[in-house]
């Protein structure tokens, strides 16, 4: 795997966490999921799309001097659930895991119900009950409405 | 008083068991002469219940507040959005909080899906949900189950005929879902249009229900015990024409009840259009607006076991 990483030309970090096998097109959702765009961090944040992989294009991204935590990057499985979290230490690989769906989704993506109370302004957070993986079906906690594959990606909030 | 009875808010039918049903149906019962004001209740003497009307009802409203002044009961609340302090930008979640610091408990119809779960989320009081947008209507459903066993002895062992808009109908989709916890034939009656959704039937599938679905009313009346009519509404047609030609064969008449058994029972949760013709009405197979009446006893018994709950 990091061999082939090596052949595609990005540029190893030296630590911090590499998000590989990403869906294509899905790079900045990922980012918007782990709060990585309006936030102020120190971390340098790239990202690579449209990556030849021998499983057809993919994203990458990548988050210097930062190791995210598995809380954080789980989230990224509702909209990319093949991506893999690589956590680096001196240029090496220390951790690999592949992101696991979670049982909630709270705060990652709006109803695409416009009549649920969530998408009216009222002090609350979505929610959602993860209840299918293949592909992934979340179940609004409030109106219980469905949302299926390519309908989470579009409603990342 | 079954102490099984636990719930702290009552927002959606799937949220009770087949136990609690029997539970709230047998109190029913034996609320009815205190709902007919032949007998005197007083058990809720110096209770308040917020009635939040975010939008209009006639027949819930009114069998709330009567049925918590039979037992003694006072309410307040408002019948119209543009008479609370929505109309000024309030959220829902600081009226539920306000309203939950005034009275002990909340009824709640809300135009949006979602409102009582909302509610429930915000409020120290019950919240009983009568209705959120296409959402559910728990105790509507609960009337319809006491009807059906009063008019036929259990809700078990029945056919049962379903008809109307089965797609956005939010009564029917409760309904449905309530009468596949009991042992019940159901036969759904609607234009191709116009079926229930895809996950009710999936879940009539998972739980091994027996149902069929028809085009036309007729088709199987003859075997029924039980229909449940419900209007088709214009909205749902792109043209007026459109909508006449299929609305018309959902109208029941006297004469189209002549195939049926003669114990057969029509209900409907009101308000009809067309869709029964007052002929119907003057037969003893017409039970609606007993249906209707059947309102009060079940939600006394709604508050008086979440009360005690």
């Amino acid at each position: 795997m990091e061999g082939k990483e090596k052949k595609i030309k990005i540029t190893p970090i030296e630590h911090g966490t590499v998000i590989d096998h990403i869906k294509r097109g899905q790079a900045m959702k990922v980012l918007r999921i782990l709060d990585l765009v309006d936030r102020e961090i120190d971390s340098i944040v790239s990202m690579a799309m449209n990556v030849n992989s021998s499983k057809g294009k993919k994203d990458i991204v990548k988050v210097e001097g930062k190791e995210l935590k598995n809380e954080e990057f789980d989230k990224i499985s509702l909209i990319s659930p093949n991506a893999t979290v690589n956590i680096i230490r001196d240029f090496e690989v220390v951790q690999k895991h592949r992101v696991e769906l979670p049982d909630m989704a709270k705060g990652i993506v709006k109803c695409k119900n416009n009549n649920c109370i969530t998408n009216k302004r009222e002090p609350i957070e979505t929610e959602f009950e993860v209840i299918g993986e293949e592909p992934v079906r979340l179940k609004c906690v409030y109106c219980e409405r469905e949302m299926v594959g390519e309908e989470i990606s579009r409603n990342v909030i | 008083m079954n102490l099984e009875f636990k719930k702290d808010h009552v927002v959606a039918i799937d949220d009770f068991t087949v136990e609690e049903i029997k539970t709230i149906l047998d109190l029913a019962e034996e609320m009815i002469p205190i709902a007919e004001g032949k007998e005197i209740n007083t058990d809720f003497e110096g209770k308040i219940l917020a009635t939040l009307f975010f939008e209009p009802s006639t027949r819930t409203r009114l069998s709330f507040e009567a049925a918590m002044k039979r037992m003694g009961g006072r309410c307040i609340g408002f019948a119209r959005p543009g008479t609370s302090s929505a109309k000024k930008g309030e959220t829902l979640a600081d009226t539920i909080r306000v309203a939950a610091g005034y009275a002990d408990m909340i009824v709640l119809r809300h135009p949006q899906e979602g409102a009582a779960q909302l509610a429930s989320n915000f409020s120290d009081v019950p919240v009983i949900n009568a209705g959120d947008g296409a959402g559910h209507h728990p105790t509507q459903t609960l009337l319809d189950l006491f009807t059906i066993r009063e008019e036929k002895g259990s809700i078990s062992n029945n056919h049962i005929g379903i008809a109307g808009d089965l797609k956005y109908g939010r009564t029917v989709h409760s309904l449905t879902k309530a009468l596949s916890m009991f042992d019940t034939e159901m036969t759904f009656i609607s234009p191709p249009s116009l079926r229930m959704p895809e996950e009710i039937i999936n879940m009539l599938k998972r739980r091994g229900i027996e149902f069929h679905e028809v085009d036309q009313i007729e088709e199987t009346l003859d075997d029924m015990d039980l229909l449940y009519m419900t209007r088709i509404q214009r909205e749902r047609f792109p043209s007026d024409e459109d909508y006449q030609k299929v609305a018309r064969s959902y109208h029941l008449k006297r004469e189209t009840l002549e195939n049926s058994k003669d114990d057969l029972k029509v209900m409907h949760p009101l308000p009809r259009v067309d869709e029964i013709k007052a002929d119907v009405d003057e037969t003893p197979k017409a039970r609606y607006f007993q249906q209707a009446a059947n309102g009060v006893p079940t939600r006394m018994a709604l508050l008086k076991l979440l009360q005690e709950g």
